[in-house]
């Protein structure tokens, strides 16, 4: 079976999650082709070349300098014309989301997105908010997956030599319809949710703006921080730069205490390094329970008022 | 500008979500079902983008069994012109089939702009909107958090990893998806719900729409193992106070 890992560049370096696709590549049976594009494609080459990869092949193109999904699309679709691999595997991130679904229906092959698992052809992946787990199949004689976030284990990487060939292309300037403006980074706010030593993190299940208070009482008397998901974000009952997730903080705190959030994967990326996770909800089934510590069954609304003033009351 | 927004009704995040009896799928008797959250900021922000060019068309456009007529409904409540239903019984798990079905309706409608939710509460494939684009030969971008129209451009901001933003801006016609938060999305009022009801909606028969090319399958639905120790505390008597104090106290020591 060949398989090709698409690695992305991710400010210089490789992204972390496309080192976990190359694991979870090297998982499987087969010869694996790493694809490196862009102006940094020598310095992600280098860091990839004592891994156990048949090649790596690198695309250097002026159109595709920096990322654009016209761009990456045309190169791939090409790369894939061509050397026909059986299977693609690329990290779950932002960037693939734009390009891979564009790939797809060029080529016409299957994206499975987001999979946690590969088992005997089975491809598993987290459906209804990571509530339940579907195991999803394909006839397509190619397929193209993407792997969530530490599904699998950047250390587990397997060492090697690798050859570096250069994969010569040419684009059409038309086919590049669009133009990108640098990245940049919002104003961080006046907190520091990742040097935070607790979290009091509030979820949708507060239920209302007026709610916010016990979350911050409670934060007060424990001398935390206050945190937030996103749809608390979203509300705007809360400023941006408090949301924890995969477009938010990626915090590590000694304590995370979770107030009404469900545990949705974009969330659970960013809060599971937590030492301890304290998760209150009234949902037995709550996805969150599955990687909390302590998994208190009940209403945010009468429990935390009531553990407030237990606290204040020692 | 004439404006697709393609709508996916999903089941609510409160739902009981029962395996059904086959266990490929939920057994859909039993769940209560909503808007996919996303697909309602992007209803605001087709509306938005009507409202501050002074002229155009919103359609609102759904694939399901009969039930996805209401949130078609929810959509033309809140202003949208009219709806097109693309009638399917039970649910597609191949998305680039499902978006083959949308791009065979949707081609001759020559939409100026589609917007899509970024993914779907469900299924969660992140890819339908930008299936389309493609097919259609739309330029495309996703997790889109503002939008502004310059002639006959369009220029976004996309949310990337980590608190990173960009701004892309590409020609018309164009299909985005659209990520949750960019704008607070309006309730109907009592007068666009009774206007409503006069709206079309357009309902497409399977076979006109149905594409045959299914590569990908969901085979088993089953329930995610834990692999943590977790302690269950039950109720919200003084006795879990107790509890949870305790663990403060003694395992944590954060008190
Ligand atoms: C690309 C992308 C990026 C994303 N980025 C992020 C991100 O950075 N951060 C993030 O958080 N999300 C992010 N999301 C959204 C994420 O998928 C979830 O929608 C979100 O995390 C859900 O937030 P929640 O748990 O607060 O709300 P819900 O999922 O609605 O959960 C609310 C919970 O509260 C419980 N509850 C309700 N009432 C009570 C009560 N009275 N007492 C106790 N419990 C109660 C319910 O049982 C439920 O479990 C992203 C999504 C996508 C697609
Ligand atoms: N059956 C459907 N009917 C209407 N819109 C859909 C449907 N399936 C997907 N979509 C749209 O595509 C977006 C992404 O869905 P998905 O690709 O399934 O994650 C959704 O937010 C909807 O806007």
């Amino acid at each position: 079976m060949d398989i090709f890992v698409i690695l992305e560049d991710n400010h210089g370096s490789v992204h972390k999650m496309s080192i976990e696709a190359i694991v979870a590549a090297q998982s499987l049976n087969g010869s694996i082709s790493a694809i490196v594009i862009g102006e940094n494609h020598k310095d992600l080459a280098s860091e990839v070349s004592s891994f156990n990869l048949k090649e790596i092949l690198t695309v250097n193109n002026s159109l595709v300098e920096s990322y654009s999904a016209d761009g990456y699309t045309e190169v791939l679709h090409h790369i894939i014309n061509q050397k026909k691999p059986d299977l693609i595997i690329c990290g779950h991130t932002y960037q693939t989301r734009d390009y891979i679904p564009r790939l797809s229906a060029r080529n016409d092959i299957p994206f499975i997105p987001d999979v946690i698992e590969i088992k005997d052809n089975l491809y598993i992946k987290q459906v209804l908010n990571s509530k339940l787990n579907a195991s999803c199949s394909s006839d397509s004689g190619t397929l193209i997956i993407s792997v969530q976030s530490a599904a699998f284990n950047g250390e587990d990487i397997e060492e090697g030599t690798p050859l570096i060939n250069p994969f010569e292309i040419q684009i059409n300037s038309e086919k590049v319809r669009s133009t990108s403006e640098t990245p940049f980074i919002e104003d961080a706010g006046d907190i520091d949710l990742e040097s935070a030593d607790i979290l009091v993190s509030i979820g949708r299940g507060i239920e209302k703006k007026e709610n916010l208070q016990i979350g911050f009482d409670l934060a007060k008397t424990l001398g935390a921080e206050v945190s937030a998901s996103r749809p608390v974000v979203d509300a705007g009952w809360l400023e941006s730069y408090r949301q924890v997730g995969s477009s938010g903080a990626s915090v590590s705190p000694k304590l995370y205490l979770a107030l009404g959030i469900s545990g949705a994967i974009q969330h659970v990326v960013g809060m599971k390094g937590s030492k301890f996770i304290l998760a209150i909800n009234k949902d037995p089934d709550s996805p969150l329970f599955e990687i909390s510590d302590y998994a208190i069954i009940g209403d945010v609304l009468e429990i935390v008022p009531k553990l407030n003033q237990a606290l204040q009351d020692l | 500008m004439k404006i697709a927004v393609l709508v996916k009704q999903v089941p609510g995040s409160e739902s009981s979500l029962p395996i059904n009896f086959d266990q490929n799928w939920i057994d859909e008797e039993q769940v209560s079902f909503v808007m996919n959250p996303p697909d309602n900021y992007a209803i605001e922000e087709a509306l938005l983008i009507k409202e501050k060019l002074g002229s155009g068309e919103v359609v609102i456009i759904s694939k399901g069994p009969n039930r996805v007529q209401k949130i078609i409904r929810e959509g033309l409540a809140k202003g949208a012109d009219r709806g097109i239903h693309l009638f399917e019984e039970g649910h597609n798990t191949d998305p680039l089939a499902s978006a083959k079905s949308f791009s065979k309706i949707m081609k001759s409608e020559n939409f100026d702009l589609i917007l899509s939710g970024l993914q779907s509460d469900d299924l969660g494939l992140s890819q339908t909107g930008v299936l389309i684009g493609e097919m259609l030969g739309y330029s495309t971008a996703t997790l889109v958090v503002e939008t502004m129209i310059k002639g006959n451009s369009l220029k976004v901001k996309r949310e990337l990893e980590s608190g990173w933003f960009q701004w892309v801006s590409f020609p018309f016609p164009a299909s985005i998806s659209i990520q949750s938060g960019l704008n607070s999305p309006r309730y109907p009022s009592l007068k666009g719900i009774m206007g409503a009801k006069r709206k079309e909606i357009r309902i497409i028969s399977e076979n006109e729409h149905s594409d045959s090319s299914k590569q990908q399958y969901i085979e088993k639905i089953s329930l995610p193992t834990a692999n943590k120790k977790t302690e269950i505390i039950e109720g919200d008597s003084e006795e879990t106070i107790d509890r949870i104090i305790n663990i403060l106290k003694s395992e944590i020591k954060v008190l």
